[in-house]
């Protein structure tokens, strides 16, 4: 007779009230005319919130009763998974918020899109919550099929297509890397679950290379995790798909993908693979030092905003990394959890600063060349200030989130000595800035050309507003008052072991 | 030693925090204000920069002059998780350059028209000062670097928005420089935090508490030390790394090359003071021979430059390079009168280069032009235009009985005896300012005025008004400096105690006691 695991259904109903809920969504909007504006967005949104209650339900959970893995420990519920669930919700509410006038501009209306958000959401929980490698897998997969199509959505765009198509084919690679190295590891620990792979590998001693098995599949894994979170030099798609595909999801991608992917490499890393720490780190650290530089110079030589920002997610990447090989030290207690606030904090930023991009990109999606810009402040001078505090947040200007972020890994990384590390991320963060200017300078600073006058005026719906100043607050409440935010990432140094 | 002995029983009126705060509450009304009531956004900003003024001179009056240490202390929590805190004092070495602030910025208000979008003009002023307000009271290595970066941006956009025509250039570069000063000092601030732990038991950026409980070994304190001086150095600015400064200043619109020469290069050798020597005493000691090297070739260099200049506000930017060379020689004599001095020069170049720019945005607003060989004359066409000119070049020349003098001789004689051949060097400048600024005045306003320049218009009332606390100020510290000496003297005194304990350096005791210099020459 077949074993059942028993089930916790409160841990997961925040999976369970957004799969529900969009199917419902779906179903409905396919059986009903297009309904009227922005009601997919809101309704979507609202699913968020209800599952972020029950995350803040679960937090608090977790805080009385301790991390428990639940579903014959294929899941694991801490702070860590749901410091990643509450940040994975809040940003696929604010980007299916600032989706809803996009779809409308662009006469994509529907539920699809939206359904998409919800379902790459629910992988990039999964693998957040992952203890076992074939489950996250499944989550990378989740994920990474949404994005896919997310990334080739817009029908009348041959970009569009082309990002999609790039995208799929070079992850489609990416997951096989990754799902050798799961095999291989498999061979090596002969398990795949990630805590007992941790307390198996801890009290295990290699001799003489008979470890190779092991080495080559974490080789694979970082391969596969590295491509999800764009680190140089497995980042060549990261320009190619964020230009190509609609700006809003460029948005989801740059936020809820990071997001999954580097909770997913954390967790495998650190928990999986902490005993053999002394192997991965040096390979972060060539990962982190390669994105921050080529991150930051490629950034400055585009002319496509959303190419600079490309360029300059991978640079965060390479921030992100930091925070990661930090916590590669033994006895480390900041480079979790500066990676997990660094990774909030440039959600919300991202989204904010491709909100503002998916406005000024005009009908058709295309108008992405810095000079669309060009007079933004005259135009729209809210608006340009908004980006302009989303711009100085990205440079690491202080008073906003973006300076707590960037503080919080070159603490960690100073903290185990890393110096040179933390030595070149700040030096290419100030090459970076020069991209932030350039931006500005076209914003505030450039003289109207001929032409500016027939240009579609920017137009401001209130769903993106309402992301932008939701996005500006955020970025400047948790630049002043981080406090709460350290605590919590703080917390989420608990995990399931 | 007793830091809190100081603040007044009950609870004193946070006036530290106050002078953060007004500004920028000031900024924030500015920048909501309705565009079409352009006199109510005026109003607004010109009530916070004179409220701040204000507080800033009742701080003077209530500073005691006796006491070395820091005084009116604000301290609160803020970032507890990181041992951040809202740490704010002043002591003599701030006192003057806080009040320097306060006075200059409203002057700046009234005194310079930004000629379009008032109101975002006035905004990034009021956060400017803000800013500076906060880099020179914080007390606590976070708070200071979050002020000193912030600055940034408003300069940034001052320069960007209402500069000239290679304003977009000059804004980039003052922000990459300053930058990349900056981002060194971040991860050095760090460092220095999480060294000093291990002595303190606990992390904290408390500069205080790091400075009375750490104990660096030298190496360290060198490297640590390093990453603060490069930004320091960059602000000053030092040679090499002033580039960024004449294309600043002569890009930016006046009121920001008033603000800039004024308190903002301050930031760098009250960095240098504050965060290096009294950090890293050991380190600047170490180190002193570079310094002092570096600030004596600014000062020929940018005499040198400032004579080549065709543009009067590029010769202006330049003489501040050689300015701030002798701040830096007497930071780095390490000497009690040398160091009062450097403290009292960054005021006095404050006062007269402020001035100065002032004046050169004045004959830019008539003539609209600064080449110096397109003016001609102009004393016979506005003779009282012409002496506020002569009057603030002197000081700033450095003529006896006006401000420039006390600083620049203090400096001298209190570095000859630690830095005897440098102040050789050095003082040569003071021959070539003379001959940069004479010749500069001479060709500018001598002779007989040609077509263009003719009809030059005579100082205006509001003009004169504006000038007036800066000609007073050039006067009075030139006549009778000795109050501003008696404030800043204890407190320097203190600092070289602390070098003293922690290095071998020995500070030479003289009978120049910071008096009676008015009458020399």
């Amino acid at each position: 007779m077949v074993q059942y695991p028993s089930i916790d259904w409160l841990a997961i109903s925040p999976l369970v009230i957004l799969l529900g809920g969009t199917l419902l969504v779906l179903v409905v909007g396919a059986l009903t005319k297009v309904w009227p504006r922005g009601l997919y967005a809101v309704s979507t949104a609202a699913l968020s919130a209800a599952a972020l209650v029950v995350e803040m339900v679960l937090w608090n959970r977790v805080g009385h009763e301790g991390p428990v893995s639940i579903i014959n420990d294929a899941l694991a519920i801490d702070r860590f998974t749901l410091f990643v669930w509450i940040g994975v919700t809040i940003a696929t509410g604010l980007v299916s918020l600032s989706t809803a006038d996009y779809l409308r501009r662009e006469d994509l209306e529907g539920p699809e899109t939206y359904t998409m958000y919800v379902c790459a959401a629910i992988g990039a929980m999964i693998m957040a919550a992952s203890n076992d490698m074939v489950v996250l897998f499944l989550g990378l997969e989740t994920l990474s099929i949404a994005l896919y199509v997310l990334a080739a959505s817009h029908r009348r765009r041959v970009d569009s297509q082309e990002s999609g198509l790039k995208y799929f084919v070079l992850g489609g690679f990416a997951s096989a890397f990754f799902l050798y190295g799961i095999a291989l590891v498999y061979g090596a620990v002969g398990t795949t679950n990630i805590a007992r792979a941790g307390q198996l590998l801890s009290q295990q001693v290699f001799v003489d290379g008979d470890d190779a098995l092991l080495l080559a599949g974490v080789a694979l894994l970082m391969v596969g995790l590295a491509f999800k979170v764009a680190a140089v030099p497995f980042h060549f798609w990261t320009p190619d798909v964020y230009q190509g595909a609609p700006t809003p999801s460029t948005s989801f991608m740059a936020s809820v993908g990071k997001f999954a992917a580097f909770a997913a490499m954390l967790r495998v890393l650190t928990t999986a693979l902490g005993a053999r720490a002394d192997d991965w780190r040096p390979v972060v650290w060539v990962l982190a030092v390669a994105s921050v530089v080529v991150g930051s110079v490629l950034a400055v030589v585009q002319s496509d905003v959303k190419r600079m920002l490309a360029y300059s997610s991978i640079g965060h990447a390479g921030f992100i990394l930091i925070g990661v090989e930090a916590a590669g030290h033994a006895g480390d207690q900041d480079g979790i959890p500066s990676s997990l606030l660094y990774l909030l904090l440039y959600s919300v930023l991202v989204i904010g600063t491709f909100t503002v991009v998916t406005l000024v990109t005009r009908s058709g999606d295309r108008a992405s060349d810095i000079g669309s810009f060009r007079g933004l402040g005259k135009e729209r001078p809210l608006l340009a200030l908004a980006m302009t505090v989303f711009l100085l947040a990205q440079a690491g200007m202080p008073v906003t989130s973006g300076f707590i972020a960037k503080f919080s890994v070159i603490k960690a990384a100073a903290d185990n000595e890393s110096y040179a590390v933390a030595i070149i991320a700040m030096v290419a963060s100030v090459v970076s800035a020069f991209l932030y200017l350039r931006i500005m300078i076209s914003m505030w600073m450039s003289d109207a050309e001929s032409g500016d006058e027939a240009r579609e005026k920017v137009a401001v719906p209130w769903t993106a507003g309402v992301v932008v100043l939701a996005s500006v607050v955020f970025t400047l409440v948790a630049g002043v008052f981080p406090g709460w935010l350290i605590d919590a990432t703080r917390d989420a140094l608990v995990v399931v072991r | 030693m007793s830091l809190f002995a100081a603040s007044s029983p009950a609870v004193p009126f946070p006036v530290l925090t106050a002078l953060v705060l007004v500004p920028l509450i000031g900024a924030v009304l500015t920048a909501i204000g309705s565009r079409h009531r352009p006199e109510i956004t005026k109003l607004v900003a010109l009530v916070s920069s004179v409220v701040t003024a204000g507080m800033s001179l009742w701080l003077l009056a209530e500073f005691d002059s006796h006491e070395g240490g820091f005084q009116l202390v604000s301290k609160h929590s803020w970032i507890d998780s990181w041992g951040i805190g809202w740490h704010l004092g002043v002591d003599g070495i701030s006192l003057f350059l806080v009040v320097l602030t306060g006075v200059l910025f409203p002057l700046v208000i009234v005194g310079c028209d930004p000629h379009h979008d008032e109101k975002p003009y006035l905004a990034w002023l009021l956060l400017l000062e803000a800013g500076v307000m906060g880099s020179f009271l914080s007390l606590d290595l976070v708070l200071f670097f979050l002020f000193f970066e912030i600055v940034l941006v408003p300069m940034y956009f001052l320069i960007g928005g209402w500069g000239y025509d290679q304003r977009v250039y000059a804004a980039t570069k003052f922000f990459l420089y300053t930058m990349v000063g900056s981002a060194l000092m971040l991860v050095g601030i760090v460092t220095t935090a999480l060294l000093a732990r291990d002595d303190l038991g606990r992390l904290t950026f408390d500069l205080v508490e790091i400075a009375e409980g750490s104990n660096f070994a030298a190496s360290t304190g060198r490297w640590l030390f390093f990453a603060f001086a490069i930004a320091f150095a960059v602000k000053v600015p030092l040679f090499p790394l002033h580039t960024w400064l004449p294309d600043a200043h002569t890009q930016a619109p006046t009121a920001g090359s008033v603000i800039l020469a004024g308190v903002l290069l301050k930031l760098g050798t009250y960095g240098l003071l504050r965060f290096g020597v009294y950090l890293f005493p050991e380190a600047a000691v170490w180190s002193r021979e570079v310094f002092l090297t570096l600030a004596v070739i600014g000062i020929i260099w940018g005499a040198i430059a400032a004579t080549m200049q065709s543009d009067l506000k590029r010769l202006v930017a330049y003489s501040s390079v050689a300015h701030l060379g002798f701040i830096v020689l007497g930071t780095f004599a390490f000497t009690s009168e040398a160091i009062s001095g450097g403290v009292m020069q960054m005021v006095n170049h404050g006062v007269s280069t402020g001035a100065l720019f002032l004046l050169v945005g004045m004959i830019y607003e008539r003539r609209h032009t600064r080449q110096i060989s397109e003016l001609k004359g102009l004393q016979k066409v506005a003779p009282i235009f012409a002496a506020a000119f002569m009057v603030v070049m002197l000081s700033s020349i450095g003529v006896p009985g006006l401000n420039g003098f006390v600083g620049e001789f203090l400096v001298l004689i209190g570095s000859f005896s630690t830095a005897r051949w440098w102040v050789v060097i050095g003082a040569t400048g003071v021959i070539l300012a003379a001959l940069y600024l004479l010749w500069a005045y001479q060709r500018v306003f001598h002779g007989e005025p040609d077509e263009a320049n003719s009809s030059f218009r005579e100082l205006r009332l509001r003009e004169g008004a504006v000038l007036f606390p800066f000609i007073a100020l050039i006067v009075f510290c030139g006549v009778y400096p000795k109050p501003m000496l008696d404030r800043i003297e204890p407190s320097v005194k203190s600092l070289l105690e602390r070098v003293e304990e922690k290095t071998d350096f020995v500070v030479p005791v003289s009978d120049h006691s910071g008096h009676g210099e008015e009458g020399e020459g």
